[in-house]
């Protein structure tokens, strides 16, 4: 059997997954991270994205998005502590449309420096939940 | 027939006690179940933080952030201490307080000194009888504790660990474990610790690597590190809070339903005594009539 790392994935409101998993990918700040078990202790912040877990005897892999957060790694534990997680199922599509029209427009029409960047950060936010939308579908059309 | 109007005003007086008595109870088993639902929810984010913080507390880390520091002496303590806004919730604060007088007769005997952060106006006006140094306090939470509300107090126990003033910061609430059972809790918030006690009371110790080792930092240390330590100090301030506010709607559920069944019994006494009078009146009535007649 191959080599497994404890994952707890976490936001505010609950538990999104507790168990080992083979493989690790992480949207970090500075790029995505894949993590295997023995990894180095590690500290990140996260950007808004999908995480992808290779759950042991399951060819599918899990997906769960977050919107930022922080990663923390130790060799044979990684914790994920996400703002707001929602599982990759759960995801509204046209909501997350919603919000991407609703980011654009909001940057068109303000100038501040402070609206600027929290338009970016809801547009960056609902770009991310969009790509895990369509990973989800292609997986389900393989 | 002598007393029967004061036994009847007593039942009439004890029935609207009653009345309001199970109007609260009512009440609290309403907020009850929504503190309840916040206190499991918030949970395993509180202890994963907890989790990587006892990790955190083995590392050498490149950045000294102020709570990383550790004093080696202890000559003052801060503790935060969390109680509940309002009474009528049966022992939960007199139980709290009592462990806290325990802890705070060893911190006298042991020449440290201390000083508090009241949340809750119980605590608040307990400590100030007390005479215990009170730096700051948050009082009126309502229903829902909103952290941007807490903050504020925290600040100041934060500030005086930077700053050297306290060596060591306590928190004191009460721990929620079900609906007929809460705890009084003392956890140490700073510095951080290396085990912690989760919800079933076990103590969970560090498995991060003794020794000589650091983190990885992405961006770098410095903003991992305030990122890390913040949602820290939050979490546990807030998770305190949520969970004294479940202990407080459970234990006055409890104590409003046991008040109402009191009442309940009550009445029932006094009704029975109420009747006995009664009958015992009229029985004394009868027989006088019946003398009178006979003696005509």
């Amino acid at each position: 059997m191959a080599l497994t790392v404890h994952v707890d994935i976490v936001s505010a409101e609950a538990t999104l997954y507790s168990g080992l998993a083979e493989f690790v990918a992480v949207p970090g700040i500075a790029g995505e991270l894949g993590i295997y078990p023995r990894h180095a202790p590690l500290l990140t912040q996260l950007r808004p994205g999908s995480v992808r877990l290779k759950v042991p005897n399951q060819t599918e892999e899990e997906l769960i998005y977050v919107s930022g957060g922080i990663l923390e790694v130790q060799p044979d534990i990684v914790t994920v502590l996400s703002d707001t997680a929602i599982r990759g199922k759960d995801l509204d599509e046209s909501a997350a449309l919603e919000a991407k029209r609703r980011a654009e427009e909001e940057m068109k029409n303000r100038t501040g420096v402070m609206e600027i960047a929290k338009a970016e950060a809801e547009l960056a936010e609902a770009v991310a939940q969009l790509r895990a939308i369509q990973r989800l579908r292609q997986q389900r059309g393989r | 027939m002598p007393g029967s109007r004061e036994i009847r005003n007593k039942i009439r007086s004890i029935k609207n006690t009653q009345k309001i008595t199970k109007a609260m109870e009512m009440v609290a088993a309403a907020k009850m179940r929504k503190a309840q639902e916040r206190t499991r929810a918030s949970r395993p984010y509180a202890f994963r933080v907890l989790n990587i913080v006892t990790h955190l507390a083995r590392a050498h880390t490149e950045y000294k952030h102020p709570f990383l520091t550790r004093y080696p002496e202890v000559r003052r303590v801060g503790a935060i201490v969390v109680t509940t806004d309002k009474g009528l919730c049966g022992g939960l604060n007199t139980n709290m307080l009592r462990m806290l007088i325990g802890q705070v007769r060893t911190w006298q005997q042991a020449g440290v000194e201390m000083e508090f952060c009241a949340i809750g106006t119980k605590g608040l006006g307990f400590l100030q009888r007390m005479g215990a140094n009170v730096v700051s306090n948050v009082v009126h939470l309502g229903d829902t504790p909103h952290l941007e509300l807490l903050i504020g107090a925290i600040k100041v126990m934060l500030d005086a660990y930077s700053s050297g003033r306290v060596q060591e910061l306590y928190v004191f609430n009460n721990r929620f474990v079900n609906t007929m059972k809460q705890e009084p809790w003392r956890a140490q918030l700073l510095p951080l610790p290396q085990q912690y006690r989760n919800e079933k009371g076990e103590v969970i110790a560090s498995t991060a690597a003794t020794g000589l080792w650091d983190y990885l930092y992405e961006p770098d240390a410095k903003t991992m590190l305030d990122a890390v330590l913040t949602r820290y100090i939050e979490s546990r301030v807030y998770q305190a809070v949520v969970e004294n506010m479940a202990c407080e709607q459970s234990a006055r559920m409890v104590a409003m339903k046991s008040a109402s069944d009191n009442a309940g019994n009550l009445i029932d006494e006094l009704t029975l005594i109420y009747n006995k009078a009664r009958q015992a009146a009229i029985t004394k009535e009868l027989s006088e009539i019946v003398g009178g007649a006979a003696a005509v």
